[in-house]
């Protein structure tokens, strides 16, 4: 298989390859709820935390390897157990790096005794820290359209009470808002997209949906809708283009993968300054005005 | 309306009452024996030193937190959390400066933030939030990003946010700290404003009784796990103030109606 100039076409020889039009699904299915997922991850300063549970989640992963149960049931178990954790806890709880960093190191040590104890030891360890996209199969895929349906369902109905409590705490609780219900309800939402988008990107490598795409769109748009549109776009043409190189490259998707949202990540920082400083100038044209329309 | 000779409809104008009210926490009292009524449209200044309860009123008024003894009433019944005719600004209330999010948004999740699920098609709450806005004297902040606010512009975003939902009562915890005067003056004549036009009953808490009087039509002292409220000609007297401090005070009133009170720490600042 080699790259041709002709895009059609190879888009045409991708699809042939059975393995690659699971890998597209998946992906695409990923990127979606990852990027709203993200979106409200980092509203909440939660990027952390939201990387902590995909390491317990590797405990979790590594132990279901060891017992013959697939790591995704793992993977599940441990990060809703911290996601539950945490938010018990409460949202200052959420803010403490320090504990939060010891048990994501213990986590990490738990999952790599886990390992080393089965027999496959390095396959199995490489592709639950870096993602095993080209090998989901099937009914991988079917479940990955399950999780994503349910997390895009949760989101959108707690979508606004969540909205309000991440910007405003204090007057969303007095307004009679459930704030511990909404936390943990949050976090599972968060524990489950961790799971499935660790298929893809692998643990190590989960803020790269997670977290870059839902920064950068921040950047894009101050209405929280549009943000996180831009987030699900920036998530889905990064997941496509990471695949579409991977392809013809002898290089992992996850590398691309990362590599575009961070490079994109850059290009908004640094276009956003460059207009932040024209803004300052007089004639400024590009602060909107107020307007009724929609 | 001003209390005192109020009778005949005292018992239904009365928006807020207390009688025998006590609170605290774990069993410890802040404040206690307390009675005071509010009418509709009143503007009440609540002084007293950090720690003495004053924010405890509000949460009590919220139904966060529930009174140790004693009765207290709100539109007729007891306080529950999430009543929709209050607005609420609380204390020390500060975004984060990162935040992207636009101030319009705040402000109509002030109207609609306890909703579940979307609303695609809602221009209702949008109406709301910028007639909102423009009660707060903030149309322009609509679409600045929060975190890019200063105090004063913060705070009027906040008011918006508590008006949106056209509230009977306001709760303002502090909301003129940190502001320099010209701003505190702008903030309490935009609260007036809603006291005045909408029939409003505020409640402000603040550590200066000065810039407020010109407004208010009562003040609430509390200190000394006591509260001593009335007009504030009433209030802001030697002897009243003697008698809720336990020491000597002096009220002095300068030509244009401030007043000093001497003999109790002035307490401006924010201890710890």
């Amino acid at each position: 298989m080699s790259i041709s100039l002709n895009l059609i076409a190879d888009l045409q020889q991708i699809w042939q390859y059975q393995f690659m039009q699971h890998a597209i699904e998946a992906g695409t299915l990923t990127a979606l709820f990852a990027g709203v997922t993200g979106y409200f991850v980092v509203l909440r300063r939660s990027a952390f935390t939201a990387h902590a549970f995909s390491e317990i989640g590797f405990a979790g992963a590594a132990w279901a390897v060891l017992s013959g149960i697939s790591p995704l049931i793992g993977l599940l178990l441990g990060s809703n157990l911290g996601g539950l954790a945490i938010a018990l806890l409460g949202r200052r709880a959420a803010n403490r790096d320090t504990q939060i960093g010891i048990v994501l190191a213990f986590s990490l040590g738990l999952g790599l005794l886990f390992l080393s104890l089965y027999a496959g030891y390095a396959t199995e360890t490489y592709s639950i820290l870096f993602g095993e996209i080209l090998g989901v199969s099937y009914d991988q895929v079917i479940e990955t359209f399950i999780a994503g349906a349910a997390i895009l369902v949760g989101i959108g109905v707690i979508y606004r009470p969540l909205l309000f409590a991440s910007l405003d705490e204090d007057v969303a609780e007095a307004k009679g808002m459930p704030m511990l219900a909404l936390g943990i309800a949050f976090m599972i939402i968060v524990a489950v997209a961790v799971s499935f988008s660790v298929q893809v990107t692998g643990v190590l490598l989960v803020f790269s949906l997670m977290v870059t795409p839902g920064a950068t769109a921040q950047y894009l748009s101050r209405r929280p809708s549009r943000a996180i549109a831009a987030s699900v776009i920036i998530a889905l043409v990064a997941t496509w283009i990471g695949l579409f190189l991977a392809f013809y490259t002898p290089y992992p998707v996850s590398f691309f993968i990362t590599g575009e949202v961070f490079g994109f990540y850059l290009l908004v920082r640094l276009v956003n300054s460059w207009l932040g400083r024209a803004k300052a100038s007089p004639a400024s044209i590009l602060r909107p005005r107020i307007d009724r329309s929609g | 309306m001003h209390s005192g000779g109020a009778v005949v409809t005292e018992a239904q104008s009365n928006l807020i009452t207390a009688e025998n009210l006590s609170a605290g926490y774990s069993g410890r009292a802040i404040w206690s024996d307390v009675s005071f009524a509010f009418g509709k449209g009143e503007f009440v200044a609540i002084i007293g030193p950090n720690g003495a309860g004053k924010t405890t009123l509000f949460r009590l008024l919220l139904g966060l937190q529930h009174p140790m003894s004693g009765h207290l009433g709100i539109f007729g019944t007891t306080p529950s959390r999430g009543n929709p005719h209050i607005g609420y600004v609380p204390q020390r209330h500060t975004i984060d400066a990162d935040t992207s999010v636009e101030c319009l948004e705040l402000v109509r999740l002030g109207f609609s933030g306890t909703h579940w699920g979307l609303n695609p098609m809602a221009h209702h709450d949008r109406d709301a939030a910028i007639a909102a806005l423009e009660a707060a004297d903030a149309t322009d902040l609509a679409h600045r990003p929060l975190g890019a606010l200063s105090g004063g512009e913060l705070q009027r975003i906040f008011l918006a946010e508590a008006l949106v939902s056209n509230p009977d009562v306001l709760l303002l915890d502090e909301p003129l700290s940190n502001l320099d005067i010209r701003r505190e003056t702008e903030l309490l004549h935009l609260v007036n404003n809603a006291v005045r036009t909408r029939g409003v009953t505020a409640l402000l808490i603040a550590h200066n009784i000065n810039p407020l009087l010109p407004h208010i039509n009562k003040v609430m002292y509390v200190a000394n796990g006591r509260i001593a409220t009335g007009p504030p000609h009433e209030v802001l007297t030697s002897e009243t103030l003697t008698q809720l401090y336990g020491v000597q005070v002096e009220v002095l009133k300068d030509p244009h109606g401030n007043v000093a009170i001497i003999g109790v720490e002035e307490h401006h600042g924010d201890a710890p």
